[in-house]
């Protein structure tokens, strides 16, 4: 039992960083409707900006937040120059647009920084710690507390604050927004900074198990899509849900069932996740009825 | 005087096709506007062009103004509230959010006072607050349209049909409302109707469109007393 409940404490701090992007991957997907292959790979790019502020002896607390602010306006930036352009296109063109931003942001990455792997610093110790007879790791617990405490931030601000508020309204229906007087594009652009912050926050999160290399972002791109797509694709709640629950289902599977062990895990977990899909074409919390055409 | 909308030479166009061919009428200050015409004649698009939401070219003027070269969201800044044909609300938002995102240019500390004059026309809306727009009836969504409208305090008010749909009590009650809000608050008011009849009991003066351009324009008795607009709009 007690070996069960650390397994599933760590499948949700995994499940968190997944859950991040898998957001980030929504609100983009919901307000545009193209799907942000890049997503990872600008991740990435804000990670090394991280490890570099961290590298210059910055503190690593103050070259979060600064990496965090960073990649909002970075977000903006890819929005204006990179994607506004193809607002009127296809949204195909758009994803390739995307596809195209993965390989520019990949290549200048090893560029900048050389693709030889770094260690990234952990805000959190690996010291573990006991309560009442389980052993969790701090740092999964710290992992936990950080992309879930961002997201529960975000959520805050969609529900809670006019910004938010119009936000959503423009995601939904642009052409009622604007009547309503908010400025659309504007909302759009900061929703790829907010998409980016979301990013920057798992890989921040995953850099420090996996280690620091221009490619870091792959595995946990497939992961987050799964989930997306799991959860919805335009459901927040959803992408959340389903992040978790695939970093959870993952290690279980991995620790307690014999024949998937490590190299079995992605496709099993997908197996599921198709599965899961054929019931419910939606995924978990979408409904094809409420889908615009 | 000048007049607070003010239209000149007004032309309006999807992609290549050019739907109005210089359009001139205006809106006094507290005035009732109404727009009749058969089906395809431009009134939609006429408001269109106003709210900004279509290339347009041609002099627009809003209280002196020009705002021709707008985006549509500093128009409705400056005071106009377009409810447009169909649907004027966001489905996937509450009836509570919708009216917040109607108040979305006004200063937080106004919305409380802004809701409770919408209220006290619609008080369902504060009952229903927590319904998501998208199941409101058709009724009740063309109604949330024109409460969302009235959040941004607007100056001038364009309505694309509102009687669309309705029941006809509930088409009479929306006028009703209407008419208050521009006799007693002096709100202007351009509204777009199939409902010749109706248009012309509650506005001042109206403008028939043909082919998109202005065929007649006068007050609604000249109107009603008009041959052609009685055979046409009026049926009698
Ligand atoms: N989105 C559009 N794309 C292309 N053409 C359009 C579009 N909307 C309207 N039109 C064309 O512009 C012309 C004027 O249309 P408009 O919608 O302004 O008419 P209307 O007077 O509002 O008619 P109705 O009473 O049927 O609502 C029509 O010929 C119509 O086919
Ligand atoms: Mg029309």
């Amino acid at each position: 039992m007690a070996d069960f409940l650390q397994q599933v404490v760590s499948g949700l701090a995994t499940g968190g960083i997944y859950a991040s992007l898998a957001l980030a991957i929504v609100l983009i997907h919901r307000a545009t409707r193209v799907v942000n292959f890049a997503q990872g790979e600008m991740a990435m790019v804000t990670t090394y900006v991280a490890w570099t502020l961290i590298d210059h002896g910055v503190s690593y607390w103050l070259s979060f937040v600064l990496t965090l602010a960073l990649a909002f306006v970075g977000g903006v930036l890819v929005h204006q120059a990179v994607m506004r352009p193809f607002q009127d296109a296809p949204v195909v063109t758009a994803v390739m647009v995307t596809i195209g931003l993965f390989i520019l942001l990949n290549g200048l990455a090893a560029w900048i920084w050389s693709s030889e792997v770094k260690a990234f610093p952990s805000a959190f110790s690996t010291r573990p710690i006991d309560v009442g007879g389980v052993v969790f790791s701090l740092q999964d617990l710290g992992v936990i507390a950080v992309s879930l405490g961002v997201v529960a931030g975000l959520f805050a601000l969609f529900r809670f604050t006019k910004a938010g508020l119009a936000l959503r309204a423009a995601a939904f229906n642009p052409a009622t927004s604007r009547l309503a007087g908010v400025p659309v594009g504007r909302m759009l652009a900061a929703g790829w900074g907010l998409a980016a912050v979301l990013g920057a926050v798992s890989g921040m999160m995953v850099a420090p198990s996996v280690f620091l290399d221009p490619n870091m972002m792959r595995p946990v791109l497939l992961y987050a899509l799964a989930a997306a797509v799991l959860g919805g694709l335009d459901s927040p709640l959803g992408a959340l849900v389903a992040g978790l629950l695939l970093g959870v289902l993952l290690n279980l599977l991995g620790a307690y069932v014999d024949f998937v062990g490590t190299d079995l895990r992605l496709p099993v977990a997908l197996a599921i996740i198709l599965a899961v899909l054929l019931v419910r074409p939606a995924g978990l919390f979408g409904s094809v009825a409420a889908r615009r055409v | 005087m000048t007049a607070l909308l003010e239209v000149d030479g007004l032309t309006g166009s999807y992609g290549s096709f050019t739907a109005l061919h210089g359009i001139t009428l205006a809106v006094q200050e507290g005035e009732m506007v109404a727009i009749l015409g058969a089906n395809g004649a431009g009134k939609t698009t006429t408001l269109r062009t106003v709210s900004g939401t279509i290339p347009r070219r041609g002099r627009i003027a809003f209280g002196g103004r020009d705002i021709g070269r707008l985006p549509p969201d500093r128009i409705a800044r400056l005071g106009v509230a377009h409810a447009p044909e169909g649907r004027g609300t966001v489905a996937e938002l509450t009836v509570m959010e919708n009216l917040r995102l109607g108040a979305y240019s006004r200063p937080a500390r106004a919305f409380r006072d802004d809701l409770q004059r919408v209220a006290a026309y619609f008080p369902w809306m504060e009952r229903r607050g927590g319904q998501q727009a998208g199941t409101l009836s058709g009724g009740e969504q063309q109604m949330l349209a024109l409460g969302r409208a009235l959040m941004l305090r607007p100056r001038l008010l364009m309505l694309d049909e509102p009687s669309l749909g309705l029941a006809p009590i509930v088409v009479q009650d929306l006028y009703r409302i209407v008419r208050t809000l521009n006799r007693e608050e002096g709100l202007a008011v351009l509204t777009v109707e199939q409902n010749a009849m109706l248009a012309l009991e509650s506005a001042t003066r109206a403008y028939v469109l043909e082919g998109g351009r202005v065929a007649l324009e006068g007050s609604s008795a000249e109107l009603r007393g008009n041959e052609s607009v009685r055979r046409s709009y009026l049926g009698y």
